[in-house]
């Protein structure tokens, strides 16, 4: 008998699998359609291609970026390119398409994945944290309790985590919540506007790429705008040779304004590369001498060409909130919280019938580990909207970054994204606490982050039977063993 | 058949969530992915030290093993950069083929180990690799009760 249903379970099992992985809960008679994760993300970032593509909000800024690459360089290809390559040598147009692709390769590369995001808590982990705070703490009695902390030692350094009211974690160690995006990024490097994301763990290297390649691009382009302009006032006349190539004027002033901000921003970049910091990190002085004789940063490996290849040619994480998977239909309901009761009863029934289904989930769950999130992470929206008001006393030190700060002389020049970065760290409140305000831009920057405001986050049926389902869904396994 | 599956519908309602343990992160060298080995109190009765603390120092060795700086993690970054990140289009990154293998680890030690004993772990990329979440199962002993799927238990195990 026990073989038996262990075969059954097994044939269950493989039967499972067998079939499409993607849709394992549609019972034949419930036509809804799935959606999938990116549909229900909580964060505040917009999607395209399906779910391919994740990018901040706002991408006007980032659509500029695109215009002034593209203009500058088919003006230069289509207006310079002829000259040069028939006066010195057709090997210009060729570098300059190759830089061209390559920045334009690693723009949208930066631009497109997912930064790192860190995927919420689900309940049942933002309880024990609770629970283990509330010991460590004593039971609050109601009000807001402070900011919470927990203080770990990296190699030596003591470094503190901060508790994330809105995602429910702790952040790891360099990691910070975005107030743009209203996601926790791992290894949080700054929100950058002009390539309309975030830039975090899994995306530095291609950002790095990129401000380095269109550096080359740019010098390259000025240098050579410079040279036929040259090359033809010697044959025609300054002015003449002006009035031949007017695009060759535009190209020399947004590159030469260009050449100053670009060039900074990767010389800094490459500092922090060799160091091993974020910008965060730099820009707060967390591992500045200055702070103490004993402070290091614990994250570096010792010395520059390591920090280097392990930044840009390190293991490439991948990402962990799943974009494309399937959402559990019955259990998350992007619908205001009043549907919820209805929609209790509901699932109690789809559970039953789709037992079968669900007895194995996990199995397959385990087998398939990021293809069928099948049991997932669910964001919880209403308790943080109801948790709101309190928020306001998270009170991380984001107000006191002044941009004048003492920071190493490489990172003065006024760079573009630096001052966007302020942004980022702002407390786990609404959008209308925006901080980029705050921050003096430089002269012609664009005034990032405009206060996003309101409703980003779409209120979240919360299941109380979601742990029933997940025991429904595991028995065939667990009795599966123990018979 | 039919009568294995009934009999399956049985033993299915003999089980409740009790618990859910939490294994957290150990940041002690940085950033890369670790986890406690301690052994939780709440698992105490329901499985041996050793057992758990291999499980936790296999998934700790195998994490490693994804974000190993060396030879292969260099090769493979430099060829990316090279064919400007189009060939993760179409082979599989280090990383992920190391989660592949650690999500059949984990498959085959709550087959072997873990679900005899009544737990379940779950990988911990599902929930962001925050923790490994153990889920602890009561067995009711009963049988055959229609209104099987209640509500959660409150952690009667603590």
């Amino acid at each position: 008998m026990n073989l038996g249903i262990k075969e059954h379970m097994r044939e269950c099992e493989y039967s499972q699998i067998s079939t499409s992985s993607s849709t394992p809960m549609e019972s034949p008679h419930k036509k809804r359609t799935l959606k999938r994760r990116w549909e229900v993300f909580p964060g505040r970032n917009k999607f395209y291609c399906n779910g391919r593509i994740m990018m901040a909000r706002q991408t006007g800024v980032f659509y500029l970026t695109l215009v002034l690459i593209v203009v500058t360089s088919g003006l230069f290809f289509a207006f310079d390119c002829p000259f040069l390559a028939s006066t010195l040598t057709p090997a210009i147009p060729v570098i300059g398409g190759v830089l061209f692709f390559f920045v334009m390769g690693t723009l949208l590369r930066t631009s497109f994945s997912d930064p790192g995001v860190l995927p919420r808590a689900t309940d049942d982990e933002a309880a024990d944290l609770e629970r283990q705070i509330d010991t460590v703490n004593g039971t609050s009695t109601g009000y807001r309790p402070p900011p919470r902390t927990k203080e770990i030692i990296i190699n030596g350094q003591t470094v503190k985590l901060k508790y994330c009211f809105t995602c429910r974690i702790f952040r790891p160690p360099r990691a910070s919540h975005c107030s743009l995006c209203d996601n926790c990024v791992e290894r949080f490097d700054h929100h950058c506007p002009w390539v309309g994301n975030c830039v975090g763990k899994r995306n530095y290297r291609f950002f790095y790429m990129f401000i380095l390649s269109l550096s080359f691009l740019t010098i390259f382009i000025f240098s050579f705008v410079l040279t036929h302009v040259v090359l033809r006032s010697h044959s025609a006349g300054f002015l003449t040779a002006l009035k031949d190539s007017p695009a060759s004027v535009l190209e020399v002033v947004v590159c030469f304004f260009s050449v100053w901000s670009i060039v900074g921003l990767s010389g800094f970049h490459t500092y922090l590369i060799g160091s091993n910091q974020t910008t965060n990190e730099d820009i707060k002085g967390s591992w500045s001498s200055k702070r103490g004789k004993e402070n290091y940063n614990p994250y570096s490996h010792g010395n520059i060409f390591t920090n280097c290849c392990a930044a840009l040619c390190g293991p490439f994480p991948p990402s962990l909130i799943d974009r494309r998977g399937f959402v559990v239909p019955d259990m998350v309901q992007p619908t205001p919280p009043t549907n919820g009761v209805t929609m209790y009863g509901a699932t109690q029934s789809q559970s039953h019938m789709c037992d079968q289904d669900q007895c194995i989930q996990s199995t397959k769950f385990v087998l398939q580990a990021a293809a069928t999130p099948l049991l997932q992470s669910e964001p919880v929206a209403i308790v943080d909207e109801s948790s709101l008001p309190g928020r306001t006393l998270t009170g991380s030190p984001r107000a006191s970054l002044p941009l004048g700060q003492p920071t190493p002389p490489t990172s003065s020049p006024n760079l573009t994204c630096e001052s966007e970065l302020l942004g980022h760290e702002a407390p786990e409140t609404y959008p209308h606490l925006l901080t980029p305000e705050e921050a003096p831009s430089p002269p012609g920057m664009l005034p990032c982050g405009s206060p996003v405001g309101h409703g980003h986050n779409v209120p979240f049926y919360n299941p109380a039977n979601q742990d029933s389902l997940h025991e429904d869904s595991i028995r065939g396994l667990v009795k599966l063993s123990s018979v | 058949m039919a009568t294995e599956f009934h009999n399956l519908q049985e033993l299915r309602h003999s089980a409740s969530l009790a618990n859910k343990v939490f294994i957290q992160r150990d940041y002690s060298e940085g950033t890369v992915c670790k986890f406690h080995t301690k052994f939780p109190s709440e698992l105490d009765s329901r499985i041996e030290r050793t057992l758990f603390e291999d499980t936790v120092k296999t998934l700790n060795n195998f994490y490693a093993e994804a974000e190993k700086i060396g030879g292969q993690s260099y090769l493979e970054g430099c060829l990316a950069c090279a064919t400007a990140y189009l060939i993760f289009l179409c082979i599989e990154t280090r990383y992920e083929k190391v989660l592949k293998k650690i999500s059949r680890y984990i498959q085959e030690q709550n087959e072997k180990i873990y679900a005899p004993r009544g737990l379940l772990i779950t990988d911990p990329v599902e929930r962001g690799m925050r923790v490994i979440e153990i889920s602890v199962y009561e067995d009711r002993g009963s049988s055959g009760s229609t209104s099987g799927s209640s509500s959660t238990t409150s952690s009667s195990g603590q």
